[in-house]
Formats: C-alpha cells, sequence, structure tokens
C-alpha cells in the first residue's frame, strides 16, 4: 500500500484510546500473574493437558476448515443471483452467533437425540462428551473466518488470469491448482490462522455441547473457566499462556507479507 | 465488622420509608425460582420495595462483591463460599436458612435403566457430574468417599445447570444435582433418590451485606427468607429446612 496523504490529526487520539481499550485490560491480567509460581502453574497435570487438547482439535479444526471452506468460498465468489447472496449471509452466521447459541444448535444435531446424532448412535458412533464434539464445535464457529477471508480475496482478484488459462487449453482443475490458489495464497494463509485462532478460543459452543473431562474435551478455555473457581492464580496463568500461544500464531502470520 | 455494619446500618436506616427504596439481592444459581417467588410476596408486603437480583455461581457472586459489585443481601450455595466473603469482611452474620440435598436424575424415560448410585460407576453410561471445584461436585465427591463407589463420568461440568441440561437433552444417561434442581426440569428428567446415609447436605447461609445502603430493607428481606413465608415457598421447592442448631445467627 502506498502512504497517502496525510490523516488528519484528530484521527489519532480516538484511535490511541480504541488501541488503549484493547491493550490495557491484557496489561492489567499481567499484572496479576504470580510470576514466583507461573511455571508450576501452567505446568501441572491437568493445564498440559488442556493445552495439548487445544492445540490438537485447533489443527484438526482448521484443516477441516481447509478442506470444506475452500470449496465454499470458491462458489461463493463465483455464484450470482439472490439464492447465492443468502446463501453468503448464512455462511457468515456462525460470526454473529452467540457461541452458546451454536452450541445448542450442535446439540440438536450431532447430539444423541438430534437430527443426525441418533443416526450415528445406530451405527455405534458417539459424538457426544467425545474430542470429536470439540472439533465441530470449534469448526462450526470458525469456518466463516475462513470462508470470508478467501472469498473477499477471490473477488478482488477477479477471473481474468483464469480466463486466459482456460483459453491456453488448461483443465478447470489445473486452473483451479495453478492460478486460482495461488493468486489468493495470502489470504487463504491469513484466513487459515484466524480460524485457528478462533478454535482456540472458543469456549461457549464446546461447554454446552461437548462437555468437560480433563483431557477429553476440557481445552484450555474451559480450564480456565474451572481453576477461576477455585484458584484464580492458576486461571491469570492460563490466561497469559492462551495469550502467548494467540500473539504467536499472529506472528508467524505476520512474517509472511501480505496476510493479516 | 459488626459495629461497622450497625453505625451504616444507623447511617442509612431512614430509608425504610423511603416510597422507591430497592434492594439488590445476589443469590446463588440454585434459588432462583424461589427466590423470585419470595420476593414477589416480599414486594406486596412491602410497598414502595423492589427486589432486583444477580443469580449467579456462589463463588462468582464472591468474586464480583469482592470487585466491588453492589449488594444488599447475599445467599449462596453453601458454607465455604460464604466464609469466603465473612474472612474478606464483607458481612459479619450469616444464618442458615434452607438446605439441599443431591439426587440422580435421569432423562424421563430413564434410557438406560438407571436404579440406583452403582450403575453409575458403569463405564459403557453416560454419566455427566460438576466438577470438584464447584460446590455440587464437591458434593458428588463426597457421596462417592461416603459409598466407596468410583462414578466414571464423561463429563465433569462446571455449573449444576449443565448437568441438568445434558440430562434433560438425553445427552447424558445420568448426572448428580440437587433436589431443589429437579422441580426446575419437571417434564424431562426423572429423579433417583440417593440413601440418606451417603448423601451430602449442603447448607444455605443468607446475610445482609456490610455494604448495603439498606440494612433495614435488607433485614426485612432476610427476615421473610428465613421466616415462615419464605420456608413454605422453599420447602415447596424442594429444599430441606435449616437444622434446628444452626439456624442461629454466627458471627
Amino acid at each position: 500500500m502506498t502512504p497517502g496523504p496525510p490523516l488528519p490529526r484528530w484521527v489519532y487520539a480516538p484511535a490511541l484510546l480504541g488501541a488503549a481499550f484493547i491493550l490495557a485490560p491484557l496489561g492489567a491480567m499481567i499484572t496479576r500473574v504470580d510470576w514466583n509460581d507461573f511455571l508450576a502453574l501452567i505446568t501441572s497435570d491437568s493445564s498440559i493437558a488442556a493445552l495439548l487438547l487445544s492445540l490438537r482439535t485447533s489443527t484438526v479444526a482448521t484443516i477441516l476448515c481447509l478442506l470444506a471452506g475452500i470449496p465454499l468460498a470458491l462458489v461463493l465468489s463465483r455464484g450470482r443471483g439472490r439464492a447465492m447472496n443468502l446463501g453468503r449471509s448464512m455462511v457468515l452466521l456462525p460470526l454473529v452467533l452467540p457461541p452458546v447459541v451454536a452450541g445448542i444448535a450442535l446439540l440438536y444435531t450431532f447430539g444423541r437425540r438430534g437430527l443426525l446424532g441418533a443416526s450415528f448412535e445406530a451405527f455405534g458412533i458417539q459424538i457426544a462428551f467425545s474430542t470429536t464434539a470439540v472439533v465441530l464445535a470449534q469448526t462450526f464457529v470458525a469456518m466463516p473466518f475462513l470462508v470470508i477471508s478467501l472469498e473477499g480475496a477471490l473477488r478482488t482478484v477477479g477471473t481474468r488470469y483464469e480466463n486466459v488459462a482456460a483459453t491456453l487449453g488448461a483443465g478447470p482443475t489445473t486452473v483451479l491448482r495453478r492460478v486460482t490458489l495461488p493468486s489468493v495464497a495470502p489470504a487463504l494463509a491469513s484466513g487459515a490462522v484466524l480460524a485457528f485462532a478462533r478454535a482456540l478460543g472458543e469456549f461457549g459452543a464446546t461447554i454446552t455441547f461437548a462437555g468437560s473431562l480433563q483431557g477429553v474435551t476440557r481445552t484450555l478455555p474451559l480450564e480456565i473457566y474451572l481453576q477461576r473457581e477455585t484458584d484464580p492464580d492458576a486461571a491469570v496463568a492460563l490466561s497469559l499462556l492462551l495469550v502467548v500461544v494467540a500473539v504467536a500464531v499472529i506472528g508467524l502470520a505476520r512474517r509472511h507479507p501480505g496476510t493479516l | 465488622m459488626v459495629a461497622a455494619a450497625l453505625v451504616l446500618g444507623s447511617m442509612t436506616g431512614c430509608s425504610s420509608g423511603d416510597p422507591d427504596a430497592q434492594i439488590t439481592v445476589l443469590a446463588a444459581s440454585s434459588l432462583r425460582a424461589p427466590f423470585a417467588q419470595i420476593a414477589e410476596e416480599f414486594q406486596r408486603d412491602n410497598p414502595g420495595t423492589t427486589v432486583r437480583f444477580n443469580f449467579a455461581g456462589s463463588s462468582d457472586l464472591v468474586a464480583q462483591l469482592q470487585q466491588g459489585a453492589p449488594g444488599d443481601v447475599l445467599a449462596t450455595a453453601d458454607e465455604p463460599t460464604m466464609a469466603m466473603a465473612t474472612a474478606e469482611g464483607l458481612t459479619a452474620s450469616p444464618t442458615v436458612f434452607a438446605t439441599n440435598t443431591m439426587t440422580i436424575v435421569v432423562p424421563i424415560d430413564n434410557p438406560a435403566g438407571v436404579t440406583g448410585l452403582p450403575d453409575l460407576t458403569d463405564p459403557e453410561l453416560n454419566v455427566v457430574v460438576c466438577a470438584e471445584q464447584v460446590p455440587c461436585g464437591a458434593a458428588t465427591t463426597r457421596i462417592e468417599a461416603a459409598s466407596g463407589l468410583e462414578i466414571q463420568a464423561d463429563s465433569e461440568e462446571t455449573s449444576v445447570t449443565d448437568v441438568l441440561n445434558k440430562v434433560a437433552t438425553g445427552e447424558a444417561d445420568a448426572g448428580i444435582v440437587y433436589v431443589s434442581d429437579v422441580a426446575t426440569q419437571a417434564g424431562s428428567v426423572t429423579a433417583i433418590d440417593i440413601a440418606d446415609d451417603v448423601n451430602s447436605t449442603n447448607e444455605y447461609p443468607i446475610t445482609v451485606l456490610a455494604a448495603s445502603n439498606d440494612q433495614q430493607a435488607a433485614s426485612a428481606f432476610v427476615q421473610t427468607v428465613t421466616g415462615p413465608q419464605g420456608q413454605r415457598i422453599l420447602t415447596q421447592a424442594g429444599f430441606g429446612p435449616a437444622p434446628t442448631a444452626s439456624s442461629e445467627n454466627r458471627s
């Protein structure tokens, strides 16, 4: 991006206020960290189990988002007409739904007595209280981040190069693989990072839908919520850990120019 | 602390004649239904005084008070959380006004055919309980210790409402909740009693908060809860009476 003409001076005051509003609570939390016991608090069995579970489920959820989200974004970016516009709005619903609503919706879909869950149950597959339930909840809330980011990029890039490639004789799959996806790679990466970060922070849908058991369904946010009941120091230490992981993820994406 | 409460009380005690008096009651989530009903009768008997509620988990309520949340009355679901409030100097003299025991709940059609506590040790069943860190989970742990049974839980929830909902929706085959919770989901769950000799009893204390701006209205509300009117409503909701020995003021 070019530097552009100067911004009006008055913009800086509210901008500073906005930045302070985001950073002050994080700073305030850091002042409450009990540094003497910090390592012990974040390396307890339950903390490690929660962190590993969170990283594992968020990774699988991100892969699922990519597998289903890329095709979805492709179809939506090419679609025309009212039905497609409606579809576009619907796909973004999980972005604005309170996570607890997402949890209730998932419960009535994949729960034992849910729309699909009952059939799974008949085949002996049980989703309730399993790690699969956590992954489903995370995928549900995270996928729109990938779709919105990718679809926007696809529309901006346009179809000129794809048309050229097609004219030169490339088949649809070759065009997709050699032209379309490389042209939106930065957006794809940032969308995946956003989806991963959202999955990592997922709380409401998980606690409503998946339950809470150490090593199986109790992810880091659920562990923080539980620790807060009896051990606020542990909750603060784990919160800081989650912030560090989130910053690391964003930092990783930032190293590649053009993403985020 | 008692002195401080008295001084505060004498400074603001004149407000009972205030036609727009309002008191804020912080109460454990399990008290939602009976307290709403008690407040209705209280407001009818004390025109001009309105009661507003802040229902949450007991330890959440104490944490909110520590951070300066306004409140006139505090009622918690067990004594350890109330002890945290007294230790912080938020209040001086809690009174036990009700007791609550635990029960097994199953979905209304009892799909797993649960008949008692021993069934909950079957790993095949989906069993949901409260995590040990919250009062209902501590009570569940005491039941396990008393009965010598090891419950095979598929989920340890942070609140008793989450346990109840997972049973009510049929996700779980059985759960352990407060006896008073059963009435709130009467259409979707059935209770299966836990024997008295292994069951665990929580005592619910209530108190006027030291920071209350209207000690008189706050005490009046506490008296309604501990009096015959409140006790009748609490009994209907499934709560037990306060043990006579501990129903006196403790400082």
